[in-house]
């Protein structure tokens, strides 16, 4: 019965999405506000319809419905409750059921903020919202219905994929698919302001928020699976440029430069069609992340599978493609530039040239992502196109970035005189400088390391500088210290906040550069008893036991770890049993610190436990990646604060 | 192009990107074409589960059907093991032979496979995975059909069936030696 | 401008040049390297150096001994390439077709730079244009005056 109610919900939602889109589309042509009122209550059933339907599906797992295909493959009898509640976004259809509800989530959102604030965009954005909650629905009822029954009814469930069973995959997902959904808004709008003509800031304005928390849940999201693939899959890496991973960086990039160039639209009324193409890309890329994921067009660890999903996802990204820029192309003339600009030496260069990187790095990224498809296609030859590829091209584009993430916020509109860069520039750039030869003086030997570190104290040097300044001016004003500093973060939310976006990016930079640069690791075969060393630290050999867990089967190493400073430790590399997989999973045992992590895997092993392989790592400086991350969310709180009213 | 009609260039632009994402349905990637089709099969000498030396060298002259497999490999070559005995049991007189190398697995568990299907063809573990290496082994099972003048002439990615077997061994046959 | 431009890219052009491979691995750097370059068949995008999977495993065995032989670096690979096709690879080797993909970056990059050339290029002529249609001279203000008024202008635009 469950499953009946639950495709009947889908199917019933999505039929009220599309009716919402269409209602809301005439409403937008002719103004009938008894139509938009509609199509409002039709997205208000619409979000119930969803939220019902997964709630069922959450239901199902928790009583082990294994009539439901989907809970049956994803579940067992032995898979704990917590688990059996975030399966529901363990794999390919349940995901699109979290995907649905929050664009749901999301449209509700919408209309409850902009329904009085954003009047001749409003039909639009919500004709756009509707529209694709209708295609996700209509994914959920056709190729990938979550409620598929099974027949016979099997005893058991196959299982969750046991590299699911874990914190970092429980977040992951939402927080992503947070991020993804989120850059529907700004699209919405976007498009609503091509439908109406009304091109102008009022559509960045009200979508700023918007775009700050998408870019920020997508920045969670990378996050977090870094972390994930870090502690979980055994590799001791958080990046691999898998083709999935490249699908979710690419939107990251265009939406950081359509966070920037929006600030050009804001101050100075120009790029207005570089702006809507951008967030136009943005959620293209968002779309085409969700494709690659689910088609198996390109192979890679994170797809879910093939069928004729990716023919639904493919045509709808077509659409989507498509029509935008025929709208576009058709609203050319409003967009035209009235751009005027005193001098190549300012702010908006510095930004259209950080939006060019971006731009660019998207579109390298992407080039490699799909030329394995290009080279069979055009040579008939299977290549690959990974790690080496990626890291060695990007790196010069980054570095150029994180350049510039010191110059853009102090160089001046317009035309920076001598006077404003000598005032802004000259003790960071010396700091940088100096910070440079101290770093190749202290034995640092890759140039790469040495540059990426000196640009990181020049970029931090900007913001002190620009901090300590107006605080000073402040402090001339007659007010004390503490009230100084924080004064300006809230009156100045906008500007600190970003610096302090800017200054996670760059903590993350530096954990990337330490751990690319310094990290150390060693394979060995050891006999008990036998120990190796690496970095100082010994790792010696215990024994191997084994032993039943609730739903697998652990053959767990023990290791004693001493770094010669009467500090022994046990460390348990294991290698765990799960009846549904086929090749064992690695566990991986280790010790995260500020400056290194130890990392252990199992490798092979006599069943006597007389001998092992074990893989060492000691990773230096990957907790900067996630402490990087802490003051990205913090710089983020500050940015999205409500305006105070500023005192005139 | 005048000016005005130069702006539909951009939605233009998008239509190739979207036709290579359409091919992209087409190629399966676990389908790769073997760069050792029609070169001489490397040698290997392995010690079989029954205790005898196991080359490709001993059997110069006769076509010979090299299938890699292992324990843990389900479905599939718990699928193709039956084909296998039954079409060797049947072409043994004909000058073709059946070698089974066992990858990445453990012995107990491969003797328990071997049993399981009453396998008669010489099945020896590769213990350090050269051998698989060699043939360019990216999954299991994969078959490789080999002439009598020693040169793999076809690779079978995936569980063989009788069709296939049949096929490739008639038409290896039916050469001139 | 040219002459800010042409620097930021050679810093593009000199960087991956200057790129040093991390030396990451203790025992053999140059295991790693070829590793590292190597695709893990059973797994999807890893290196046969990172991969913890058995058959990783056995291809590092593999390559070790190899080098141990006296085989370079390059011969290693090229011995994978023959038996498993180019797509063993984790970069595309540098020739014919595949210079498509590693000239991207570059490319791309430099239409960039060249596209916010001519874009920052009208928008200074632009300026220049309307100041110079601008018949009348500004009203005659006190020079202190003017002085602090630029200074207090430049002070806002910085914001």
């Amino acid at each position: 019965m469950i499953p009946e109610l639950g495709h009947g919900a889908v199917i019933v939602g999505g039929l009220l999405a599309f009716y919402g889109a269409i209602a809301a589309a005439i409403a937008g042509r002719t103004g009938r506000t008894a139509l938009l009122e509609s199509a409002q209550h039709a997205a208000l059933g619409v979000f119930g319809l969803v939220t019902f339907s997964m709630l069922l599906l959450v239901y199902a797992f928790l009583t082990f419905d294994f009539s439901v295909r989907y809970v049956a493959l994803n579940t067992n009898l032995q898979t704990p409750y917590y688990y059996r509640i975030t399966a529901l976004w363990g794999a390919l259809e349940g995901s699109i059921v979290l995907w649905a509800w929050m664009l749901a989530l999301y449209t509700l959102i919408v209309i409850l903020r902009h329904r009085h604030n954003a009047r001749e965009l409003y039909s639009w954005v919500l004709t756009t919202m509707l529209g694709v909650v209708a295609f996700f629905l209509l994914v959920m009822a056709v190729p990938a219905p979550p409620f598929e029954r099974l027949s016979p009814i099997p005893a058991n469930g196959r299982g969750l994929n046991p590299l699911l069973e874990d914190s970092g995959m429980i977040t992951h997902p939402v927080a992503l698919y947070l991020g993804f959904t989120g850059f529907t808004v700004p699209f919405a709008f976007a498009i609503a302001a091509l439908a109406t003509g009304r091109v102008g800031d009022r559509w960045i304005t009200l979508t700023r928020r918007w775009t700050i928390v998408a870019w920020y849940f997508l920045s969670l999201g990378l996050l977090i699976g870094g972390w994930w693939s870090y502690h979980v899959l055994g590799w001791g890496g958080y990046w691999a440029w898998d083709p999935v991973e490249n699908a979710a960086f690419m939107p990251w990039l265009t939406g950081t430069a359509f966070l920037h160039s929006v600030m050009i639209q804001e101050r100075r009324r120009m790029l207005k069609l570089w702006n809507i193409g951008l967030v136009i890309l943005t959620f293209a890329l968002t779309l085409f992340g969700t494709f690659l994921t689910r088609s198996g067009v390109i192979a890679s660890v994170h797809a879910f599978t093939q069928g004729s999903i990716g023919i639904f996802f493919l045509s709808f990204l077509s659409l989507v493609v498509l029509a935008s820029l025929a709208l576009l192309a058709w609203r050319w003339e409003a967009l035209g530039a009235e751009g005027e600009l005193d001098s190549v030496v300012s702010r908006e260069s510095a930004f259209l040239l950080n939006n060019v990187l971006l731009v660019a790095a998207t579109f390298t990224v992407f080039f490699g992502t799909v030329f394995p498809l290009l080279s069979e296609a055009v040579r008939g030859v299977k290549v690959s196109v990974g790690m080496p590829f990626f890291n060695s091209v990007n790196i010069p584009v980054f570095l150029s970035l994180i350049f510039l993430m010191g110059v853009g916020p102090l160089i001046a509109w317009r035309r920076a005189s001598r006077d404003n860069l000598r005032r802004n520039f000259f003790w960071p750039v010396v700091a940088g400088v100096v910070s440079a030869a101290i770093f190749y003086a202290a034995g640092v030997r890759s140039t790469l390391a040495v540059l990426s570190l000196a640009l990181t104290v020049f970029v931090t040097a900007t913001v002190a500088v620009d901090y300590v300044r107006a605080t000073r001016a402040r402090l001339r004003m007659g007010e004390s210290l503490l009230p100084a500093m924080g004064g300006l973060l809230v009156r100045h939310n906008r500007r600190y906040g970003g610096f302090a976006i800017h200054l996670g990016i760059l903590v993350i930079a530096v954990g990337v550069t330490g751990s690319q640069a310094w990290s150390l690791h060693r394979e060995a075969t050891l006999k008990k008893g036998e120990a190796v060393e690496l970095a100082g630290y010994k790792f010696q050999f215990d024994g191997l036991a084994a032993r039943e867990a609730s739903n697998h089967f652990v053959v767990e190493s023990t290791f004693t770890v001493t770094n010669g400073k009467a500090h022994a430790e046990a460390m348990r590399p294991a290698k765990k049993f799960y009846p549904q997989e086929q090749s064992p999973i690695a566990h991986v045992d280790y010790r995260l610190g500020f400056m290194e992590d130890l990392y252990l895997v199992l490798g092979d092993f006599e069943r006597d436990g007389s001998q092992a392989t074990v893989k060492m790592q000691v990773n230096r400086m990957v907790s900067w990646i996630w402490i990087g991350g802490l003051v990205l969310t913090l710089g983020t709180v500050l940015a999205i604060l409500p305006d105070r009213k500023k005192l005139a | 192009m005048s000016r005005k009609s130069l702006r539909w260039l951009l939605p233009a632009a998008a239509l190739p990107i979207l036709a290579l994402l359409a091919y992209g349905f087409r190629v399966n990637h676990r389908d790769i074409p073997s760069p050792l089709v029609n070169r001489p099969a490397a040698p290997f000498v392995l010690t079989s589960y029954a205790g005898e030396p196991m080359s490709l060298e001993a059997n110069k002259g006769r076509v010979v059907v090299v299938n890699f497999w292992a324990s843990w490999c389900m479905p599939a070559c718990y699928e193709e093991a039956p084909v296998l005995e039954r079409n060797w049991r049947t072409y043994k007189d004909k000058g073709v032979v059946v070698l089974g190398v066992n990858i990445q697995d453990k012995p107990e568990a491969a003797r328990k496979f071997i049993d399981q299907f009453s396998l008669t063809f010489p099945n020896a573990l590769d213990p350090a995975g050269k051998v698989s290496i060699d043939y360019g082994v990216y999954g299991v099972p994969e078959t490789f059909f080999i002439d009598a003048r020693g040169r793999i002439r076809a690779k079978h990615a995936g569980a063989v069936t009788d069709t296939v077997f049949q096929r490739e061994v008639d038409r290896l046959l039916a050469e001139p030696r | 401008m040219i002459r800010a431009l042409s620097l930021l890219l050679l810093l593009l052009v000199a960087t991956p040049a200057a790129a040093q491979p991390p030396a990451t691995n203790v025992e053999d750097p140059r295991l790693y390297e070829v590793a590292s370059q190597l695709r893990c068949v059973v797994c999807q995008n890893l290196s046969v150096a990172d991969s913890p999977s058995e058959m990783a495993q056995q291809m590092r065995a593999l390559v070790r001994e190899r080098l141990r032989a006296g085989d370079t670096p390059e011969q290693v690979l090229q011995y994978f390439v023959d038996k498993y096709g180019e797509w063993i690879l984790l970069a595309p080797r540098r020739r014919g077709f595949n210079w498509l993909v590693w000239s991207a970056p570059f490319v791309s990059t430099v239409i960039g730079l060249i596209v916010i050339a001519f874009t920052i290029r009208r928008w200074t002529a632009q300026r220049r244009k309307r100041l110079a249609g601008i018949a009348t001279a500004p009203p005659a203000v006190d020079p202190a005056m003017r002085e602090r008024i630029r200074r207090e202008m430049e002070l806002e635009n910085e914001r």
